[in-house]
């Protein structure tokens, strides 16, 4: 799995509600958080490595990801294809993701089995086979999935291509899964130096929530993972985004049936802000957006004035560098993309030059609380909160913080990081125009200046 | 004596048996006859309700699946807001505005909604199949319908069909979540109230089988071929409902470790998913295989995928397979149901489709009691490789 572009992944908890997190380190630098949560007898295991597509150097994009994908490659103890079944006979239910700051591995098991996640994580932190006729079929699958998420889906393909195009150096600018020409070069050595440059105690954390004790899961992973060294993680350069100067602009055209717009704005993240009120205000500024049919960008463009067939938003504040403030929209019938972008740039504008009333703010956090119960009847994402804020360097306190920071949240700071961020110089926009969708039609991009 | 100490007994008896209830659902009909199941699920302050609707014969496919079509309110339970939230679903349910400019908007939206979906060709995949696979019967069209039926649709054809199948005879309702079970029995009174009585909806006819097997390609551009390859099978209460789905796990249906992802990904790096599972519904529900695939390589991959098959069928599962999806079955159990979302989905289908109230207490037992022979019997009298349909939608 690859991290998605618009899934917006908000950090937060009921504090009502929330079970208590509880931290332990091990001796050899292995952090390990437990969240209890007793309404099933279920438990979810997630180990998190710091290391994602942000920290790969060009020519080898996307190798997180392929090395994810050999982590099920087998090991001395469980030969290939063991692990997954020793899991599946426990009932459970497991799987890997890689995103662009972390590469995440997860078991869901009834609470009774545990130590079997443990026991097989503990084995291919540290003894994975990477073998090369292993290699070469993997990257076969690979490349088939990237076809599949990419190649054949016009507006990944443009979303690949507006990334590449809106950052100037940010590594953020590769795609997760990485370039073509990378993966089909991947040597077995690239992997080798790769697997034993991020994958240690001390650069990962263990997540556990469910139906458990803490005291024992932590007495459990002592016994599993303490054994394994401290190693020493190599340092990653800061590699700043260089300042954008100006809108960038793109026309993506390639075979398809509709045309579709996508607009990006530089804006910071929590890990990079100054000031941290701004990113909360950037996060209520989304949900002003888009947050539902009564947010503004639905309200006017779709109901209203009947510009807009679909829109959304997305904004991601736990990213480890610059991140990007997106909107993206389908034209109805008979508007151009021109239209809509005008359009979207005036919804814009009025939020630069008016707060947003009393009333509505109230709404839109009301909303953000409510999302914040519902979400907490999902077990796997009350873990991955944690995972995500501890490995982009927050620390998983932040995500417990997220409601009351949200609360304070005024409509004069709305406004202020609206005029401050979304503006015509921090701009990248591309235009999807669709092409004719006859069998090999040539397909290619465009730059305008 | 003995008949006290028998009648202690049997009160153990029956308390153990409520202690063992895996999910306690309380069932009950409303005043006005609507048919109410509610789960309590205390720990979180949230509640979901889904008012669920027989329509089957649904003319339009606009049904959000193939038998039902349902609406649904997830609230916080803090009075206040549980009751403006109970409100205005109620006020949806039973008056709603229907609006001619609202109506055209949607329309158009649904409209390039279908066309954008032209762009992938696991769509036109899946569309080619259903059809393929149910030719005349209701079940052939897509939930989503297609642009040309989409377009005569008219309001007064969505009235007409609000009038015939949102009606208390036609519905059931699924409550789960922070509520006692007075707090559910007064808002499904609410919520039945406005309902007019109504009919229940028409039977679906039958199934046929296709007569031959088929197999179709469609040229579009793109770098991959999607494959999908099945045909009808599994109703929800099928005789042979359990044979088929421990098979079908075994076959495709559990992710990482299934034979058609290790012939085809594993062995042979072909494919980045490769599955089958079969969709269960009122009347045979369709057994789908499918995979994706770079244009060149999709005989090959088409030809493991049909040998995969045929092996199964021949041989059945060995031993060794059928326990370990059975105990992969059974002891993953309660992570099908283990959030108020997951749950709702399962008390929603088993009152739709009228299954017993023990459905999931049972279902460990009998996924445990079947057998290898069972298996093998059931895929050779059911799944029939002369029958199947092949669709493959790619470049060449």
């Amino acid at each position: 799995m690859v991290a998605h572009l618009f899934v917006v992944l908000l950090f937060y908890s009921f504090s009502i509600q929330a079970a208590e997190v509880k931290e332990h380190l091990l001796a050899n630098g292995l952090k390990i958080l437990v969240k209890e949560e007793h309404r099933s007898p279920v438990v979810v295991s997630q180990i998190w490595y710091k290391v994602g597509s942000s920290y790969e150097p060009s020519g080898i994009t996307g190798i997180s990801h392929m090395l994810e994908h050999m982590m099920f490659k087998g090991t001395d103890k469980h030969p290939a294809g063991e692990f997954s079944k020793i899991i599946a006979e426990n009932g459970g239910r497991e799987n890997a993701f890689t995103g662009r700051d972390y590469t995440a591995y997860f078991q869901t098991l009834e609470k009774s089995r545990l130590a079997i996640s443990f026991e097989l994580e503990a084995d291919r932190m540290q003894n994975i086979h990477l073998l090369a006729d292993e290699l070469e079929k993997e990257l076969q699958v690979v490349m088939e999935e990237r076809r599949m998420r990419t190649e054949d889906n016009p507006r990944a393909k443009l979303q690949e291509y507006l990334m590449a195009m809106a950052y100037s150096n940010s590594p953020y600018r590769n795609p997760v899964i990485g370039w073509p020409a990378d993966i089909e070069n991947y040597q077995v050595n690239d992997l080798q130096q790769w697997y034993q440059q991020w994958y240690a105690p001390n650069n990962a954390t263990l997540v556990v929530a469910g139906d458990v004790q803490a005291k024992e899961v932590f007495k459990l992973a002592e016994q599993y993972f303490a054994p394994i060294p401290i190693q020493k993680i190599p340092e990653l350069k800061p590699q700043t985004e260089m300042a954008q100067v100006g809108t960038r602009r793109m026309t993506v055209k390639l075979p398809a049936k509709v045309p579709y717009i996508l607009m990006a704005y530089k804006v910071p993240s929590f890990k990079v802000v100054e000031e941290a009120w701004e990113v909360y205000a950037l996060d209520v500024l989304a949900v002003v957006l888009d947050g539902g049919n009564s947010a503004r960008l639905p309200a006017k463009l779709q109901h209203g004035q009947q510009i807009a067939s679909s829109i959304g938003v997305g904004y991601d504040l736990g990213a480890r560098l610059e991140e990007l403030f997106m909107i993206e929209a389908t034209p109805v019938k008979g508007k151009t993309l021109l239209d809509m972008e005008v359009a979207l740039k005036a919804e814009i504008r009025l939020l630069q030059r008016e707060p947003v009333s009393a009333k509505e703010l109230a709404r839109v956090k009301a909303q953000v609380m409510a999302s914040s119960v519902y979400e907490q009847d999902s077990l796997f994402y009350q873990a991955m909160k944690l995972g995500m804020a501890e490995t982009v360097g927050l620390g998983w306190q932040k995500s417990e913080q997220f409601r009351d920071k949200i609360n304070q949240v005024t409509a004069e700071q709305v406004r202020r990081v609206a005029d401050k961020y979304l503006v015509e110089s921090q701009l990248s926009i591309a235009y999807l125009e669709p092409q004719t969708m006859l069998a090999n039609t040539k397909s290619g991009v465009h730059h305008a200046h | 004596m003995r008949t006290k100490h028998l009648l202690i007994s049997i009160i153990l008896s029956l308390v153990s048996v409520q202690a063992f209830a895996l999910v306690p659902i309380k069932h009950w009909q409303t005043s006005q006859g609507g048919q109410v199941y509610f789960v309590a699920s205390p720990g979180l302050p949230m509640v979901d309700i889904r008012l669920v609707f027989d329509a089957v014969g649904a003319k339009y496919g606009h049904a959000t699946n193939r038998d039902t079509s349902w609406v649904g309110l997830r609230s916080l339970t803090q009075a206040d807001l549980l009751a403006q939230s109970v409100d205005t679903f109620q006020a949806i349910i039973s008056r709603p505005q229907f609006a001619q400019a609202e109506f055209q908007r949607i329309k158009e939206q649904k409209l390039i909604g279908l066309k954008q979906q032209q762009e992938k060709p696991g769509f036109i995949a899946k569309k080619t199949f259903y059809q393929s696979i149910y030719s005349e019967h209701p079940y052939a069209h897509l939930v989503a319908g297609d642009a040309e039926s989409l377009r005569q649709i008219q309001l007064s054809d969505i009235k007409q069909f609000y009038q015939q199948f949102y009606v208390t005879k036609n519905g059931v309702l699924a409550i789960v979540g922070d509520l006692t079970q007075q707090q559910a029995w007064q808002i499904a009174e609410t919520l039945f109230k406005q309902l007019k009585p109504g009919e229940n909806a028409e039977e679906l006819p039958q199934v046929n089988l296709p007569k031959k097997s088929k197999t179709e390609h469609i040229d579009f551009p793109s770098t991959q071929t999607h494959i999908l390859a099945g045909m009808p099978v599994l109703s929800r209460k099928d005789p042979d409902y359990f044979p088929l789905y421990v098979g079908n796990h075994i076959l495709g249906g559990s992710g990482l470790v299934s034979l058609l992802f290790n012939e085809i990904r594993g062995k042979r790096g072909l494919a980045y998913s490769a599955y089958s599972y079969f969709s269960p519904l009122e009347e045979a529900g369709p057994f789908t295989m499918g995979l994706q695939t770079q244009n060149k390589q999709s005989n090959i991959a088409i030809e493991v995928m049909q040998k995969t098959l045929a092996d199964f069928i021949l041989q059945g599962p060995t031993e060794e397979q059928l326990i370990a999806a059975q105990k992969n079955l059974t002891g993953g159990f309660v992570l099908r149901f283990d959030n108020n979302r997951k749950l709702l989905n399962y008390i929603a289908m088993l009152a739709f489709y009228q299954l017993p109230l023990d459905y999931l207490d049972t279902f460990s037992g009998k996924v445990a009691n079947v057998t290898a022979e069972q298996v093998k019997s059931a895929f050779q009298r059911r799944v029939k490789t002369n029958l199947l349909q092949i669709i493959s939608v790619g470049g060449l």
